[in-house]
């Protein structure tokens, strides 16, 4: 069995630099947060999970997509991504979310070219948890703390040496070319555990099933009315998420330079769903609310087959006023036969 | 339970019971260790429910804001500056509320425990004499309340109610008015440091409107950041789109905003808006000798206009 000694990763990681745009863990300013990296030792390996998620190496908070320029008629195109780039230490819950960003945003109806440029270009190797946090709740939504979905190369830490999964065929070149050789195939037995299947990581509070039949009961429910009732309507939970991924787009011009931006958006916001009439369909945050769990649970489900959340943790964690979207989740969700 | 615990209960109990509320607004136990929760009380049943300890940090009076019921509500000092100023600004009308109001020893902040225990993983803390004690289900470690605090805390000066109807708990002893200390050595730097500082703050915001939502003094119905017909500010991470926003807001705060912190404590990326809305308070307070909140009967110093008023910043730009 092949392993990658824990004080190696620096000088792997030096070695992508000349080819890839590395994104790893790392600190600023106290936060941990992905970024790029210049060199392989400024990667953190000890950590429970970044505070914003790695969705922005994919799909970044603000994207020029179209600019034209002067007098000049031409409309320029920015879909070309650069390098090809590497995100290094995702948590398996968040290269899940990239399997369902694949599915919405590259696979599904409509393709985003510029989501699949960076995509296609973009090569996973995360690393399983063994210490899953409070907030974590992955299993619920069908990964795990070694779940290998959405990654290419998922890495089993094993304490002072990590042991390599090639999960994809990408992954499995990649290996071979940065001499990764004799690694493991697929994921590893119970992905949904931790320590090598000893002991169950985290106990799904929820059935997803369960719960996707009774919020298909409960667009009307009365519960909607005082769950949220705290909610402050605010944009973490939605920019905090790696699978959320609505936008908007916003026409700017500087300089004689008019560029076509995307910005990412929050279905929380009122200016959301605000029409040019001056009619608001989701008048309330309680209409908002709903809409973020029913999205997620329920609509996502029929639409994609995946639910659009993958128990990161990260709103249940950092919502100013504790709204742990767990506990709403749970409300309808252990109401079997409901009503 | 605590003795604030228990009279939070009581007195909600009361006054649903007497018809004296539609509702009491105060805060239950969290989801997470160290942390409590805004609730919404309408069965005198549900008392039970209601909590205080070290972690009752939200600012309620943010929940009074558009409501068309009568209310009760669990207020510390700076809920209550809130409060006061809301009632100025007639959002809120006093015979409305009915205020409980709790004496507050500083709220303790998760992210200053957790710095302190950093392995251990928490799941109790006791807030006792002075101490808070936080076990991990088999050790027990233990540091100064005081260190713990959320900044406002500790540079509060109004730690009992200003106004209430009802009090809960021994009153505690104010601190002695500050002079702004805090940000004293930020406004002693050239201007270029203090631009390259709060510049810098900025980068890190991915506008979720967060601050702006905790805030009981953002109350607009339409914010000029949601404003689209034209568009006022744009919606990205563009650095002037983020400093344009922080700086109207912190603007239109002038002389309104009552210190509470609120807004630093809800911000997920730990961007310090306190340095700029504390150095904001430190003007308004020596131009207009206002502290806000703190006087019921004094009108707002922005939108009254009094003769003795600074006038410099005309007379010599
Ligand atoms: S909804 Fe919450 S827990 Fe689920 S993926 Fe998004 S941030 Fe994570
Ligand atoms: S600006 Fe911040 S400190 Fe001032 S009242 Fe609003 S939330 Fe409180
Ligand atoms: S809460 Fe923080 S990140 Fe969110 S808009 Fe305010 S300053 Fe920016």
């Amino acid at each position: 069995m092949r392993t990658i000694a824990r004080n190696e990763i620096g000088r792997l990681l030096d070695g992508l630099l000349a080819g890839y745009a590395v994104y790893a863990p790392v600190r600023r300013k106290g936060i941990l947060v992905f970024d790029r990296i210049r060199s392989g030792d400024e990667a953190i390996l000890d950590y429970a999970n970044t505070r914003t998620s790695p969705k922005h190496v994919l799909m970044p908070q603000m994207e020029t997509l179209l600019s034209s320029c002067g007098e000049d008629p031409g409309v320029s195109e920015h879909t070309d991504c650069g390098k090809p780039a590497v995100l290094f230490g995702a948590r398996p819950c968040d290269a899940r979310a990239f399997l369902f960003l694949d599915k919405v945003l590259r696979d599904g109806q409509s393709r985003d070219v510029y989501y699949a440029n960076r995509r296609d270009s973009l090569l996973v190797i995360s690393i399983g948890c063994t210490q899953p946090r409070e907030t974590c709740f992955c299993t619920t939504t069908g990964g795990g703390p070694l779940s290998a979905e959405g990654s290419d190369i998922l890495l089993e830490d094993l304490g002072s040496v990590y042991l390599a999964h090639v999960a994809s065929s990408r992954g499995a070149e990649f290996a071979a070319a940065h001499g990764l050789l004799d690694t493991c195939e697929g994921e590893p037995p119970g992905s949904g555990t931790v320590n090598g299947g000893l002991q169950p990581a985290i106990e799904p509070p929820v059935d997803l099933g369960l719960l996707k039949a009774a919020l298909d009961r409960s667009f009307d429910d009365p519960l909607w009315l005082t769950l949220a009732e705290k909610c402050l309507g605010c944009g973490i939970c939605s920019y905090l998420c790696p699978a959320c991924h609505c936008f908007d787009i916003v026409d700017e011009e500087a300089a004689g330079v008019r560029v076509r931006n995307r910005v990412w958006d929050s279905c929380q916001f009122s200016c959301f769903t605000a029409q040019a009439s001056g009619f608001n369909p989701r008048p309330t945050g309680r209409e908002r609310y709903r809409q973020r769990i029913m999205h997620k649970f329920n609509y996502c489900i029929d639409n994609h087959g995946m639910a659009g959340c993958v128990g990161c943790g990260r709103c249940v964690s950092e919502c100013p006023v504790n709204l742990d979207m767990r506990q709403v989740l749970a409300a309808f969700g252990g109401r079997r036969g409901g009503n | 339970m605590t003795d604030c615990t228990a009279r939070i209960r009581e007195e909600t109990a009361r006054l649903l019971a007497e018809g004296r509320v539609d509702l009491v607004i105060g805060f239950e136990e969290g989801s997470l260790p160290l942390r409590a929760t805004p609730c919404f009380i309408t069965e005198p049943g549900d008392t039970g429910r209601l909590i205080w300890n070290a972690f009752c940090s939200n600012n309620l009076a943010r929940y009074l804001i558009r409501s068309d019921r009568k209310v009760g509500i669990v207020a510390k000092g700076c809920d209550t500056r809130a409060i006061v100023e809301l009632i100025k600004e007639k959002q809120v009308r006093r015979e409305d509320v009915v205020i409980i109001g709790v004496p507050c020893h500083g709220m303790v902040d998760p992210h200053e425990v957790r710095e302190r225990f950093g392995d251990i993983r928490i799941q109790t803390v006791e807030d006792t004499g002075g101490k808070l004690v936080a076990g991990d289900g088999t050790a027990l470690l233990s540091m100064n309340r005081e260190d713990a605090l959320h900044r406002s805390c500790r540079v509060c000066v109004q730690r009992n109610p200003v106004i209430s109807d009802v009090l809960v708990g021994e009153e505690v002893e104010e601190r002695t008015r500050d002079e702004f200390t805090d940000v004293a050595d930020f406004a002693s730097r050239s201007a270029g440091e203090r631009w390259e500082y709060i510049a810098g703050e900025m980068s890190r915001c991915i506008r979720c409107n967060a601050c702006r939502n905790a805030c009981p003094l953002c109350y607009c119905s339409k914010c000029f950041v949601d404003e689209t017909r034209p568009q006022w500010v744009g919606r990205g991470t563009d650095p002037s789109d983020v400093l344009s926003f922080h700086l109207m807001r912190v603007l239109h705060l002038a002389g309104r905003c009552v210190e509470c912190g609120a807004c630093v404590r809800a911000c997920p990326m730990g961007v310090d808006l306190g340095t700029l809305n504390r150095r904001m308070s430190a003007d308004v307070a020596r131009m207009f000798g206002c502290r806000p909140g703190l006087d019921p009967g004094k009108p707002a110093p922005l939108s009254t206009f009094d003769p003795d008023d600074p006038q410099d910043f005309m007379l010599e730009p």
